[in-house]
């Protein structure tokens, strides 16, 4: 058996993030388990640029952010075992893994930080009727295709979900010479930012068709049509709205899902809208010393928050070792008010003493509104907003100062004002 | 070559004769028409080994049933393919239908089935919490269990193969004649002769018969669709739920699988497509509606997949076992239908004996071996066996399908095993590496890498299941 300080399950942005800040704060053996062949996570096969605008204040590739703080962990004596997947955390932190070299590998850690990402949402949750032929794919898994294996999945393509994977395929598979046809969102919005409507669908004249899901597939061996239509408000398919679209491809971007097999068998408690686990401000579960972080947490937006996120969670775990963090905890749960979908932390130890910033999405598509903080029934803040979607993050931060002035009786709700 | 024996036909039943006929000295040939075997009803139906209640006493269906199902257990054993004992409920919800589960009864005594009990609605709330309050009652069968019907395929084909039986796939069957008292199969993989011709050929069955000129086998199509629930809610029940059943089958079940998953369905309906499985908007729907009526909590936000299966069923509502008409030595295995799974290992035993009985003399396969080793399967073995698994092969420590823990050390093993896995569905099978709650996303693209490595083409040649499945197209600018 190992004995390690910290070990972060995933090697992605998150698990990177968090294992540098945790060096940074002075913990001496952290080892860093990735199941990939190599460290970067996703990141690996998003070549399109756009991120680090808000961490490095420039515009890099996913490959070119991951290299960044490739090239710190190697700086520094943290472990890193790729190839390696974990097979389960005990309620003691007896963290079980395995690969091909070490065979069977039990590590004994101090603290954990869960980082493993998320995955696609695939077709089998969604009410689709019709043939088990090739060319249904999610869109990540057409991205790993196309940007990792140099291979084309398809030549005529249909989108079903407007989430930003999708949006970014259909811009790259234009690239290389595919016609997509359409893509479809059931909601009467898009999950994606705005800036990738723009620069993958509008750049390219590909039509965006919202209130429109996919029903129905066709073809016995590859695809060779889909039949979309309308939605109502239930987002039940309009009767006469069909339409018959032939297309040899059909990409899903129609959700991604944290992946805590490994937290829910620790037992830690689950938010059941984020899918990722309770945690408090410095990304602490439920289980003392087990901290989570990036898109196993909630689905972020940006892989800058991620990192951001990710650096708290590598700070709390540091402190958690090393015995520095706040000595008294006493929890406040933070509230979800009109408009608010999620909070992320999900509880706020007012004894911690700086900033806490809380990060949120929207259930539906504002305008001209208000996001307005309240904590103990006084107004912190109150910000205008021209626009609010869900497909972006948003936060406010609730200062020292109002922490301090709190006790286990106290309030934080965050609300959108119309 | 002259073959003694030539099946039409890889599904359980073909693959389970091929494997009895193995015992034997013959020259025997087990003809696919497609890349793999268990394609047809053996890959996508309930399930379930049946009682052996609802068939009419006296039907083929009925004896065989409870012949299968006593020995499914003993094949089960000895092909290393997971088999449970989970019993099943026919459950009543009005007291019409209490009066069908006593005709149940008395039927199920005729036919010869064991360990039947009548239950009152507290009995069966008490065995089985979960069923819907609605419930008043139901009928008890120990004896039924549950299989995986591909699995028993593949792993009797696999033994068959080992065994000495040659397995063709890609190879249809597209006319047969035995004008000169040997059977001429003109085939999409050249000419076949054979002594003797098995037809297995599940919806196409009938299309075969007539081939020979034999026009007793009337085959009518229907299809069921399923809805395959998340491991989350594998334990709703225990046990197989049925509703009473209606003139088209058992109707909706709810069921646990052996490999943890909740089953539900299937509908019934005929159609004219001898292999459209496409599944649709009405009949998913239909699923969702009655399997709630036997369990509330069954909801298909736990979906992880859908699909559609073909059941052959005869115009005669029986099977249709045993020597033509027209030609003694052409043995139709036709209208295999519910309950064709737990009648198949006796089907398997009786169209071998109708054949073997037939040759004068005829030897034992003295290099026989019965006992099949699946592969081994890391995500159900101890930490030791893992340990001592990578120790011998260290692709055994490597993941590929992480929500069921698939290690390229199996998918490795899949494809090299005798008949193995030529595509993505292949491996699916053998191993479950794309059967989770990702259903792929991440591990697809894996096995396309590996089948290509093994089988030694480019990833663009791989496909889902044959055919024009490809998965790939040209390597991008």
């Amino acid at each position: 058996m190992l004995n390690y300080d910290l070990v972060v399950v995933g090697g992605g942005p998150a698990g990177m993030a968090a294992a540098l800040k945790a060096k940074e704060c002075g913990v001496e053996k952290i080892i860093i388990l990735e199941r990939a062949q190599t460290l970067g996570g996703i990141l690996e096969q998003c070549i399109h640029t756009g991120f680090g605008l808000h961490y490095f204040g420039e515009e890099l590739s996913g490959p070119e952010y991951a290299d960044r703080f490739i090239v710190e962990v190697e700086k520094t004596d943290i472990d890193v075992k790729c190839d390696t997947m974990v097979l389960d955390i005990s309620e003691c932190n007896l963290v079980t893994a395995v690969n091909k070299i070490d065979g069977f590998l039990k590590i004994q850690a101090k603290a954990v930080v869960l980082a493993m990402g998320c995955r696609e949402r695939p077709r089998g949750a969604l009410e689709m009727a019709g043939t088990r032929a090739s060319g249904i794919m999610t869109a990540g898994t057409a991205q790993k295709y196309v940007n990792l294996d140099g291979y084309m999945p398809g030549k005529k393509v249909v989108i079903l979900g407007s989430g930003d994977i999708g949006l970014i395929m259909a811009r790259r598979m234009t690239l290389e010479g595919a016609e997509v046809k359409v893509v479809c969102e059931i909601m009467p919005y898009s999950g994606g930012l705005t800036r990738n409507i723009v620069q993958c669908l509008d750049d390219f004249g590909i039509p965006l068709r919202l209130s429109t899901t996919v029903i129905e597939t066709h073809g016995t061996q590859r695809l060779e049509g889909v039949t979309i239509a309308k939605v109502d408000d239930r987002l039940q398919p309009i009767p006469g709205t069909e339409e018959y679209i032939e297309c040899d491809t059909l990409m899903l971007s129609v959700g991604l899902i944290p992946e805590n097999e490994l937290t829910k068998n620790v037992g830690i408690a689950i938010d059941r809208v984020t899918n990722g686990a309770v945690v408090d401000e410095m990304r602490q579960t439920d289980h003392q010393g087990i901290f989570a972080c990036g898109n196993v947490l909630h689905v972020h937006d940006l892989v800058d928050y991620v990192t951001l996120e990710s650096q708290l969670a590598g700070q709390g775990a540091a402190e958690y070792i090393l015995g520095t963090a706040p000595k008294e905890t006493v929890y406040v749960n933070t509230v979800t008010g009109n408009g608010v979908r999620y909070l992320v932390p999900q509880r706020v130890n007012v004894k911690n003493p700086n900033d806490v910033k809380l990060y949120f999405r929207v259930g539906r598509i504002f305008k001209n509104a208000r996001v307005v903080l309240e904590c103990d029934g006084k107004t912190i803040s109150s910000k205008k907003k021209v626009k609010l979607a869900p497909g972006e993050m948003e936060n406010v931060v609730i200062p020292a100062d109002v922490l301090a002035a709190m006790d286990e009786n106290s309030s934080i709700t965050v609300r959108v004002e119309e | 070559m002259i073959y003694d024996v030539a099946i039409i036909g890889a599904g359980v039943i073909g693959a389970l004769t091929a494997r009895e006929l193995s015992r034997y000295k013959l020259r025997t040939v087990l003809l696919e028409a497609e890349n793999d075997v268990a394609m047809g009803a053996s890959k996508a139906n309930s399930g379930i080994v049946h009682a052996g209640f609802d068939a009419v006493p006296g039907t083929l269906k009925a004896n065989f049933n409870v012949k299968g199902a006593a020995i499914m257990k003993e094949f089960c054993e000895e092909l290393d393919v997971p088999y449970k004992n989970n019993g099943s409920l026919v459950v009543a919800f009005c007291e019409d239908e209490i009066k069908t589960l006593k005709e149940l009864y008395e039927r199920g005594i005729k036919n010869g089935v064991p360990d039947m009990e009548l239950l009152d609605r507290e009995q069966l709330l008490a065995i089985e919490p979960n069923i819907a309050e609605e419930a008043c009652g139901a009928l008890l069968a120990k004896s039924a269990g549950i299989v995986c019907p591909y699995e028993l395929t593949i792993a009797a084909a696999e033994n068959a193969v080992a065994n000495g039986v040659e397995l063709i796939r890609n190879c249809a069957v597209t006319g047969i004649d035995c004008s000169d008292g040997v059977f001429h199969l003109s085939t999409t993989q050249g000419e076949i002769v054979s002594s003797y011709v098995i037809n297995a050929a599940g919806t196409h069955s009938d299309e075969i018969a007539r081939m020979i000129g034999d026009d007793s086998v009337h085959i009518k199509v229907r299809s069921g669709e399923y809805f395959v629930l998340d491991k989350a809610v594998g334990n709703l029940v225990s046990h197989t739920v049925f509703q009473c059943p209606t003139e088209l089958g058992k109707g909706v079940l709810v069921t646990p699988t052996v490999d943890g998953n909740l089953l539900i369905g299937p509908t019934a309906a005929e159609t004219e497509d001898r292999d459209n499985t496409a599944t649709t908007l009405d009949g998913l729907k239909a699923v969702k509606t009655l399997a709630t009526k036997s369990c509330k909590l069954v909801s298909t936000r736990n979906a992880i997949t859908s699909f559609c299966g073909l059941r052959a069923h005869d115009t005669s509502q029986d099977f249709v076992l045993g020597p033509s008409k027209i030609n003694e030595k052409f043995i139709n295995a036709a209208g295999i239908e519910s309950p064709g799974l737990s009648s198949a290992p006796a089907i398997a035993k009786y169209l071998s004996y109708l054949v073997t009985n037939a040759f004068d003399d005829l030897e034992a396969n003295e290099s026989f071996n019965g006992k099949r080793e699946g592969i081994f399967h890391f995500r159900n073995a101890t930490d030791e066996e893992r340990a001592a698994a990578i120790a011998r092969n260290p692709a055994y420590g490597r993941i590929i399908c992480r929500c069921e823990t698939i290690t390229e050390g199996e998918i490795v093993d899949a494809i090299r095993a005798p008949g193995g896995a030529r595509d993505v569905d292949g491996v699916k099978r053998r191993t479950r590496a794309g059967m989770g709650r990702c259903q792929g996303g991440f591990c697809g693209s894996k096995v396309v890498e590996i089948l290509a490595r093994e089988l030694g083409v480019e990833m663009n040649e791989i496909t889902k299941f044959g055919k024009g499945s490809r998965i790939l197209f040209d390597k991008t600018k």
